[in-house]
């Protein structure tokens, strides 16, 4: 085959409008069969943001006082720290990630002294992203004390924890040492190309060290474009309020308020229904 | 039948154990063999081990199981399907003779398909310690696995792709979009396979539906699949859903697969009910697995073994169910397996050769994820590696970029890149598919069509207006 010497270098592909449905990253063009250049950047880009989200530390300080202030707290989050020293490690031993270290359990011995219990633990974890955490844990916290406070209930919270390099798991032995029935863990997720920001919830009713994770109920991609916060917070008050009434969770607490949501939101018809454009007749 | 191995260096003793150890410590290294503690404690040791295990007979292999034939139904499967007359001709080798041999010009390509039965998992992975990347591949371009169900697959020249459409909440109209960009890039004939966000019958046979109404109506030689838990797919067989292929992950112990949900009696009903369905037309391989380094220490049912010499042999589970596919994900797990490129570049080559010895159409989602040391870069060369390694089949996905797993796979793109600098085809049942859709001008140089092909450019008048809500 003759090449035409006119046509041009990159070309676009003519089903590029099909990105209004999917955020998938169709109809990018190519010049040859290879990458443009516009979209082989905007590749890198996200995937720079990405790898940031992993390695840049949290802000402890300023998240515990942005808490402070938009939760109204008498007392500051405890700052806690888990057994990986650095994130190196933690990304090597998911187990040091777990549990906590020595100072930290001490101090948190020291604060649930007074034997109280309490119907809920929030554990805020680093994780995977801490941009997660620092962009999305305040606004979800104040959606959640909103209906906390509303609620015929008088729940009474633990204080607040904020954990360094940690991971799902270390929020059962936190909530275990502050005598908490229930543990929320509001932790950054592992980054997604298009999603670095992402906060995952995890809870876990009547929690101990070395549970798995058949015991907790998980509620993800929470952040501004994907899961908003006010309705992760419905979502999770609902699971929060079934958890006490069984008193279990995990496998065998079903998260019914999602049944309705994944069905239904293509523009192509109803739940259920196959009807795409490719097979329209 | 306990037995210790030593060997003395110089002024030195070293003694290893048992066979497991021996076999972990002459790995090479990497992040979940620290995790599990059972790697080699400094770099003479690994070469050490890798002396001695060249040394070993392998006969041994066929005596001293390293997860004992009484504890799990991997090993006597392994055991018990083992082909003596096959093992014959190499009976007599050590494991360091057995790396000549496969390199030698008495390994043909014939050759090695004949004593492919004699093989087990463990003597694969054990050679495998022993050889460098560059023998990874040469041997195994010459073992060639084909496998068919409605094109073939696995033929010399040829890489394949699964075209993954997926999308974060199944939307029909999202995931028909990403279909229509990887056909439209020449991708989709190893399956077009779909990981369902929403895991569900209900909903896996609503996607089953959908593809099969693709394949129906533009005619594609190729079959679906949506990788769902095996028994969710059986009760979809019951259901009356249009199954062509059945999905599992798989590991190599026993234990690690009750953790999956099933065992080997699971998979010998799934395969038996997907062929009464009598959907291929130019084969009955039904099934399609995926592996992955890490993941028998993952659900703490490793036994103490290395993750290679674990992930081999779930390539005895997969030989065992005649799969169309089996593929490994060598970089999903993260860091803690497998650390970073040059770790998941040599787990890929291990992987795709050690399932090739073993006979299984060996596939590999060249991948990682954000929180590992790797890049775009490293993709590309285990991708070239794979691709001179004659692998059946890589992941095709719009842009590299799953937006639904949050993990980074081969593109639409890189597939063609691959083709186009190492002069592989598609299967010869889609590439004819290809030519006559127009979707190439000219398919033997790889050139796409600029122009939209007249049956799509149909389909596209059927676009909704507004797109959904929120996107």
């Amino acid at each position: 085959m003759v090449h035409d010497p006119s046509s041009p270098i990159v070309v676009e592909n003519p089903w590029e409008r099909l990105n209004a449905f999917t955020d998938a990253r169709i109809g990018l063009g190519r010049a040859g069969v290879s990458l443009p250049t516009s979209k082989l950047l905007a590749f890198q880009l996200a995937h720079a943001q990405a790898q940031d989200a992993v390695h840049c530390p949290l802000e402890v300080e300023t998240l515990a006082k942005e808490l402070t202030e938009a939760l109204n707290l008498s007392e500051a989050p405890l700052r806690l720290h888990s057994h990986a020293q650095d994130r190196a490690m933690y990304l090597q031993r998911p187990d040091y990630g777990r549990r906590l270290n020595d100072e930290a359990r001490e101090h948190l011995q020291q604060a649930a002294a007074s034997q109280q219990r309490y119907d809920l633990a929030v554990v805020v974890v680093d994780g995977l992203s801490a941009l997660a955490v620092q962009q999305n844990s305040a606004p979800f916290l104040s959606a959640l004390y909103q209906l906390l406070e509303k609620d015929a209930a008088d729940w009474r919270l633990a204080p607040l924890t904020i954990v360094e390099q940690g991971r799902v798991a270390i929020g059962d032995e936190i909530g275990a040492l502050l005598n908490a029935d229930a543990v929320l863990v509001m932790i950054g997720e592992r980054p997604g190309l298009s999603s670095p920001d992402s906060l995952g919830l995890y809870m876990t009713w009547a929690p101990e060290s070395g549970l798995k994770d058949d015991r907790r109920n998980c509620i993800s991609n929470v952040r501004p474009a994907g899961l908003k916060v006010e309705e992760a917070a419905r979502r999770f008050f609902l699971l929060l309020k079934e958890a006490c009434q069984l008193k279990v969770s995990g496998i065998k607490l079903k998260d019914r308020s999602e049944d309705d949501v994944l069905e239904g939101q293509s523009a192509s018809g109803a739940s259920g229904s196959t009807r795409n454009f490719l097979v329209a007749d | 039948m306990a037995q210790t191995y030593h060997t003395t260096v110089g002024s030195r003793s070293y003694r290893f154990a048992s066979l497991a150890e021996l076999m972990a410590k002459a790995t090479p290294p990497r992040s979940g063999d620290r995790l599990a503690g059972v790697m080699a404690e400094s770099a003479e040791e690994r070469v050490i081990a890798q002396m001695v295990l060249a040394e070993l007979p392998l006969t041994t292999f066929l005596n001293d199981a390293l997860i004992p034939y009484e504890e799990d139904e991997i090993t006597r499967l392994i055991m018990d399907d083992h082909d003596a007359a096959a093992f014959d001709p190499i009976s007599h080798l050590t494991v360091g003779d057995f790396r000549n041999w496969l390199l030698s010009d008495h390994a043909s390509s014939e050759v090695l398909t004949q004593v492919r039965a004699g093989i087990t998992p463990e003597m694969a992975a054990a050679v495998s310690k022993l050889m460098r990347n560059q023998d990874l591949i040469l041997v195994a371009k010459k073992c060639q696995v084909t496998t068919a169900f409605r094109n073939t697959i696995g033929l010399p020249g040829r890489l394949s792709t699964r075209l993954q459409p997926n999308h974060p909440t199944d939307d029909v109209t999202g995931i028909a979009a990403s279909i229509l960009d990887g056909l439209l890039y020449g991708s989709g004939d190893a399956v077009i396979g779909i990981n369902p966000a929403t895991d569900n019958v209900a909903q896996s046979v609503k996607l089953m539906r959908l593809m099969d109404e693709v394949i129906q109506k533009y005619q594609i030689p190729t079959q679906s699949c949506v990788l769902t838990h095996v028994t969710n797919t059986l009760e979809a067989i019951e259901q009356g859903a249009p199954v062509d292929l059945v999905f599992q992950s798989i590991g190599g112990t026993e234990a690690t697969n009750r953790s999956f949900g099933f065992d080997l009696s699971t998979l010998a009903e799934a395969e038996a009910a997907a062929q009464s369905l009598n959907r291929g037309t130019v084969g009955r391989n039904v099934m399609y697995f995926e592996t992955g380094q890490g993941s028998s220490l993952s659900a703490d049912a490793h036994h103490g073994l290395d993750q290679q010499t674990c992930e081999a042999r779930a390539y005895a589970v997969a030989r065992k169910f005649n799969p169309l596919l089996v593929n490994t994900v060598v970089g999903f797990i993260g860091p803690e397996y497998l650390f970073d490129g040059k770790e998941i570049t040599r787990a890929g080559l291990e992987d795709h050769f050690c399932g090739k010895l073993l006979g299984v159409p060996m596939g590999c989602d060249v991948c990682y994820t954000n929180h590992a040391e790797a890049d775009q870069n490293d993709m590309d060369n285990l991708l070239t590696l794979l691709g001179v390694a004659g692998c059946n089949f890589i992941m095709g996905i719009p842009g590299s970029d799953d937006i639904m797993l949050n993990y980074q796979t081969t593109s639409f793109h890189d597939a063609l890149y691959a083709r186009r600098v190492l002069g592989l085809k598609a299967a010869p049942e889609f590439e004819r598919w290809l030519e006559e859709m127009q979707i190439f001008q000219d398919i033997s140089t790889h050139r796409l069509n600029d122009q939209l092909p007249a049956a799509f450019a149909n389909s596209l008048r059927h676009l909704p207006k507004e797109p959904r809500h929120g996107a």
